[in-house]
């Protein structure tokens, strides 16, 4: 009997590691013999910590939410009784969310225990990348990935095997192979989950793409934020050199190539191709213009080439399956899968792998169940704070590069929030542009003060301060913005506002000119008011802390708006919903 | 510049910790954030004392210096707390709610986003994204003990839970 508990960061997060120190605990107590393992994120977020016990025979129950309270009956009835404890096991319904997926990046996530490379070994780890350095040419390399059409999964699209062939082409003494693992995107974990689940597929990957290249090393770019994907990134690579595919002589071949990782400090814009660069030279992370590109002169002005950590994981795949396996997946030109981190008003929040060409409404209520408490989908934000803001009513739009682009959004690296009715979609867009405005690195006059007066006017809205022409000197400043910023993070910043005002246009207009937010959401815009509903429970009273709230015992209470604050107390510990947003 | 005037061999000893990182990383070029990165791993941020230090094993001039460390948010100018709070703002924790998560942190604590209390006990940040998008909206609390995660929040269950750590502390 072996127990594996699911570690990936938000496992831990909900107490996986009490959970395994329950197991060991109990297994003692109970004097049951069993192996303790770990895997990564298997994606379902929402059901965490996640335990799997195989039995001898390879058969596997997967239990769900298992808080250490449960281990004890889990430990009793299923390992050492032999009967599953059918009541905390996953269910029907749930495991829906993964049999509707595809999986190829994701495909060794939360199966395989990251931390060991024989695991990884065993499902066919390592061979691409043998039969790459030790059989085929550059070209032959690249002309599969050209087949697969496989595109940069970090935001742009950008064919992976053009930059790769442009690196090859320039001559240098030696050349770069970046992976660009700085996921800096609010509402996103897609690479932290592979990193941490995977982290061997990332560096069969770059060891694939150097060879094509003609790179002499490799850098990982990582977030410091990621603490574990770097500890299991470090695993992996002195296992990964142990063995001969890193090194000096790889796969005895007499080439050398290795990799190491350098932890970023936090800055969204390090996301951008030259200034991650300037970064991993030690500088502030802040763009240079393009050209001359990074393929030709990168890292320490030599030819280097970077993509992102779910383009990596693809390429051991489109090596082993070809790269026409890899193009039937999909709606051509968008081919292949992508991983979406689902969150925000959604029922079953977590990481989804869906082939491309899936319609956006088969994501979320498919595969995520819908919206959180029944409530009315309003939109969905896809490509954070360079992309924008689907409305409802294009839910059958499919997932491609193509078609999201067409509705002002963009796939991005695959942050896919939804919202609900009580979303307001001014504040959704003052809140991306606070965003960039903070991480706009300073070097351009549009993104530094046009994002900075865009903000302003958008507080000003949502503040109930709204003027008549706002909404045009917003898409004035955002066109203007759009055509003079110099790298993406300008050219790109106010795409969530033009998206809302396309869509949403009414949600300002009520801001500005009636002085009410229609999702009820902007406090100076909105006061609350109690019901007939109320039972006089004088529960919103007591919580009140500025005691706006009057009323008997079993009658009918009343708030002070001179008084009231709106910190939203009462409402939240009404029990008979009787407190009302207007 | 520096602020305590003594002699070299003092000096040396003074930052004991952070010398092997400097022998090791001080000549190789473009290793000036991972230096920063592992003097504040040391000393929990970057005094004016430790830039000069940096400056003089690497030659790089202490306002390049100052540059780079204002430029990313992981680094730090002041010493924090012994509780460091990092709320997430990330998009999922925002609609979830983050900002009257935020609102009663600090009215309980009486402190704004990079302040540290008075007590020295706890130091808020808000970060961008702490990746628990489903378990928003989310706070991390990193101590001495490690990291510890709570998702779910409330107004009440966060006050709840700071009041908690502050017992302890």
């Amino acid at each position: 009997m072996k127990v594996v508990i699911g570690q990936g960061s938000c496992g831990i997060a909900t107490g996986a590691l009490k959970t395994e120190a329950e197991f060991k605990t109990q297994l003692e107590k109970q004097n049951v013999k069993a192996d303790i393992d770990l895997t990564g994120c298997v994606g379902t977020c929402y059901l965490e910590p996640i335990v799997d016990v195989y039995e001898d025979n390879g058969d596997m129950t997967r239990y769900v939410k298992v808080q250490p309270e449960k281990v004890e009956k889990i430990v009793e009835e299923h390992l050492k009784g032999g009967k599953p404890v059918t009541e905390y096991a996953i269910t029907d319904e749930d495991k829906q969310f993964l049999d509707k997926q595809e999986r190829v990046v994701l495909r060794h996530c939360g199966v395989i225990n990251p931390e060991h490379i024989e695991e990884y070994l065993a499902v066919g780890g390592y061979e691409s990348a043998k039969k790459v350095v030790t059989s085929m040419t550059q070209d032959e390399v690249i002309a599969i990935i050209k087949t697969s059409n496989l595109r940069g999964r970090g935001g742009a699209g950008f064919p992976t095997w053009f930059k790769w062939n442009a690196a090859k082409g320039n001559p240098g003494k030696e050349k770069y192979m970046v992976c660009n693992a700085d996921e800096g995107d609010p509402g996103a974990f897609m690479d932290r989950s592979v990193l941490e689940g995977d982290p061997h597929s990332v560096l069969e990957g770059m060891i694939i793409g150097g060879f094509a290249m003609g790179a002499t090393e490799g850098i990982i770019y990582c977030r410091a934020e990621y603490p574990l994907a770097i500890k299991r990134l470090e695993i992996a690579m002195d296992q990964a050199r142990e063995k001969g595919y890193l090194g000096d002589n790889i796969f005895g071949t007499g080439k050398h190539f290795d990799i190491r990782i350098k932890a970023g400090a936090g800055a969204f814009v390090c996301g951008e191709e030259t200034a991650l660069i300037a970064s991993l030279e030690g500088e502030r992370g802040m763009p240079r213009l393009k050209p001359p590109f990074p393929a030709a002169k990168g890292y320490w002005q030599l030819p280097t080439n970077i993509n992102n950590v779910e383009t990596y994981a693809n390429v051991a795949w489109i090596i082993e399956n070809g790269g026409e396996a890899f193009a039937k997946i999909g709606k051509a030109p968008s081919t292949g899968t992508k991983v979406f981190a689902l969150a925000g008003k959604i029922k079953k929040g977590g990481l989804v792998e869906v082939p491309m060409g899936l319609k956006l409404k088969d994501v979320i209520y498919g595969i995520g169940g819908g919206i959180k408490n029944d409530r009315q989908f309003k939109a969905v934000q896809m490509g954070g704070p360079s992309g924008g803001c689907i409305p409802a009513a294009l839910d059958d739009t499919p997932v491609t590069y193509e078609d999201i682009v067409k509705t002002g959004a963009i796939v991005g690296s695959g942050g896919m929030i939804v919202m609900d009715e009580d979303t307001c979609m001014v504040d959704m867009a003052r809140y991306f542009l606070d965003f960039t405005k903070k991480e706009s690195c300073g070097k351009c006059n549009y993104c530094r003060i046009g994002t900075k007066r865009m903000l302003e006017i958008l507080e000003r809205i949502t503040q109930g301060k709204g003027e008549d022409g706002d909404i045009e000197k917003l898409e004035e400043l955002a066109n203007k913005i759009k055509d003079g910023a110099m790298c993406g993070l300008g050219q790109t910043a106010p795409n969530p506002v033009l998206s809302t005002i396309r869509y949403f246009r009414n949600e300002y207009e009520d801001h500005i000119y009636n002085h009410t937010c229609t999702a009820k959401s902007c406090k100076a815009l909105i006061h609350y008011e109690i019901t007939d509903k109320c039972k006089g429970c004088t529960l919103c009273a007591k919580n009140c802390p500025v005691n706006a709230i009057t009323g008997e015992v079993k009658g009918l209470h009343v708030i002070d708006q001179d008084k009231c604050i709106k910190c939203g107390k009462c409402e939240e510990h009404c029990k008979f919903d009787a407190i009302i947003r207007k | 510049m520096s602020e305590t005037k003594s002699c070299g061999a003092s000096r040396r000893e003074e930052f004991k910790d952070l010398n092997p990182v400097l022998d090791k990383y001080a000549k190789v070029p473009g290793s000036l954030i991972t230096i920063l990165q592992q003097a504040q791993e040391i000393y929990g941020y970057l005094s004016v004392d430790t830039i000069n230090y940096i400056s003089e094993a690497t030659g790089i001039k202490p306002a390049k210096i100052y540059g780079v460390a204002t430029f990313y948010a992981q680094f730090r100018l002041q010493p924090i707390g012994k509780y460091l709070i990092m709320l997430c703002k990330g998009t999922a924790c925002h609609v979830n709610g983050a900002d009257r998560i935020e609102e009663a942190v600090c009215e309980y604590l009486n402190i704004q986003d990079g302040e540290t209390t008075e007590d020295g006990v706890f130091t808020l940040n808000n970060v961008a994204c702490l990746g628990c998008c489903s378990l928003a909206p989310v706070m991390m609390v990193r101590s001495n003990d490690g990291n510890e995660t709570y998702g779910n929040l409330t107004k009440d269950k966060v006050v709840q839970i700071l009041a908690e750590i502050r017992e302890r502390a």
